[in-house]
């Protein structure tokens, strides 16, 4: 009988430890999407109109509030941009969302789907726009 | 509603690359896939597996979009963004390229062969859709290129059993075609989604058509005859097309394709959520307003977002799907008890 009560302390115990890692494991969860939206910000800052010499986050075209992950499954994200083009008439904005996307298909580590949108209200056509950088062919 | 749908088998059919469209053969017995290898790969069972029986490769100078059988079996087309359609003949185990069909001023994105078989049609970026005839001695020539669509189309299809002709595209519509005094004619634009339509498919009496669209959803439509029972108008002696069913809240990113099986009426779809879903049709609702009941969902059945799904003509239940994850994946599916 002393074997079985024991038993029972050490299961019990372990039943709180792991109902109290998973309520830790809860917490860390914003600051893992956090992390993943600095991964991709990382990756889409340096990049430069080549007539310009500024970068696109010098310009404020991308900015670090302007990435948002959202978790889909184990190991699965959403990756939401929305970037402002310089002018509301950017006639390059559409090879700037191809640009982001490529960049990210590649050198993103994590398996992720991903959403590219001109920020609301800085572009005079950004539906098309926005339909165009997220139609994959 | 996972169990609907069993996994048979997977094939790396374009590694490193997408896997666009997938074509079974009219004798249910050869699959075609295609891709962004620019290759074509023809696959067959040896026993228990699926193996690689020809890779067409020589074809196309880009990306491979889609391929369609000839209804005989023995002409295989693909359209490809290099502005070009392919037309292979099978000789046996081999495949050669026979003709090349020009004109398009841009990536054509689908091909289709009308159930007659002497009928092929494209559609392209370029915002067109072209009708060629073929004749006895395998010459194409093309009759007529209409300009309906104000964008990219996206896919094409024949009826079943008549000379009607639908067409899918990034204006948000599908627009169907027919021959009228030795020309082809817009004769009916479908309206109601609320983006790019990007896949078509006819139900087996071909009274009813599918379409899938990036606003997630699937309307079914039906095709109203004039002097019809319900009452819905037509124009002349053109048949009408009225939205009766739309599916939505099931999918929850683009739907790349949709498949009506010729055999069952069971509905496949293929989602840029990387699932497969199936849907059909309540037995006793009404035939001017059916309603579908989702019969399997296999939320991760591929790694990328699902490009194709398509039914085995022969085998009832039988799906081959393919993603972008390059893979071609063999699916058994069995309604569930009870519906």
């Amino acid at each position: 009988m002393e074997w079985l009560s024991g038993l029972l302390s050490w299961t019990l115990k372990r039943v709180l430890w792991l109902s109290g890692l998973s309520e830790w494991g809860a917490a860390w969860q914003p600051w893992i999407l956090e992390e993943k939206a600095l991964e991709v910000y990382d990756l889409i800052r340096t990049f430069r109109d080549p007539e310009k010499l500024n970068t696109s986050e010098e310009l404020e075209v991308v900015t670090e509030s302007c990435v948002e992950v959202q978790k889909i499954h184990e190991e699965d994200y959403l990756v939401i941009i929305r970037f402002t083009p310089t002018v509301p008439h950017c006639s390059l904005a559409t090879l700037i969302g191809l640009c982001l996307r490529v960049k990210l298909h590649w050198c993103l580590p994590f398996k992720h789907k991903l959403d590219i949108y001109i920020s609301e209200g800085t572009h005079s056509t950004e539906e098309d726009i926005n339909k165009q950088i997220n139609d994959k062919e | 509603m996972k169990d609907s749908l069993v996994l048979l088998g997977r094939v790396p059919a374009h590694p490193d690359s997408r896997c666009w469209y997938l074509a079974w053969n009219p004798a249910g017995t050869l699959l075609a896939s295609c891709g962004g290898d620019r290759r074509i790969r023809i696959w067959g069972t040896e026993g228990d597996s699926w193996i690689c029986k020809s890779v067409l490769s020589e074809g196309h100078q880009r990306t491979v979009r889609k391929v369609a059988w000839s209804p005989c079996g023995n002409y295989l087309a693909s359209a490809s963004f290099d502005a070009t359609t392919c037309i292979w003949k099978k000789n046996q185990d081999d495949f050669e390229c026979v003709t090349t069909l020009e004109g398009h001023e841009n990536e054509v994105k689908s091909v289709a062969w009308a159930p007659s078989g002497n009928l092929l049609a494209t559609c392209s970026r370029d915002k067109s859709v072209w009708v060629w005839e073929v004749d006895e001695e395998d010459e194409y020539e093309c009759v007529s290129v209409l300009n309906s669509h104000t964008q990219d189309v996206k896919h094409v299809i024949w009826h079943p059993s008549q000379e009607l002709l639908a067409s899918a595209s990034y204006d948000d519509t599908v627009k169907l075609y027919r021959e009228e005094e030795d020309d082809w004619v817009c004769c009916a634009t479908l309206e109601g989604h609320e983006s790019t339509v990007w896949s078509l498919a006819f139900d087996p009496s071909g009274q009813r058509l599918a379409s899938c669209s990036d606003d997630r959803t699937v309307r079914i439509w039906r095709q109203y005859l004039p002097g019809n029972e319900q009452g819905v108008a037509c124009s002349g002696t053109d048949p009408s097309w009225k939205c009766i069913c739309t599916l939505s809240g099931f999918h929850s990113r683009t739907i790349y394709d949709v498949a009506w099986c010729q055999l069952t009426g069971a509905l496949a779809t293929a989602c840029g959520d990387d699932a497969i879903r199936v849907f059909e049709e309540n037995p006793s609702s009404d035939p001017q307003q059916p309603t579908f009941s989702l019969t399997a969902h296999l939320p991760q059945a591929h790694s990328q977002d699902v490009n194709c799904v398509a039914w085995n003509p022969k085998e009832p239940g039988l799906l081959a799907s393919c993603s972008d994850d390059g893979e071609v994946a063999f699916w058994k599916y069995q309604r569930p008890e009870g519906l």
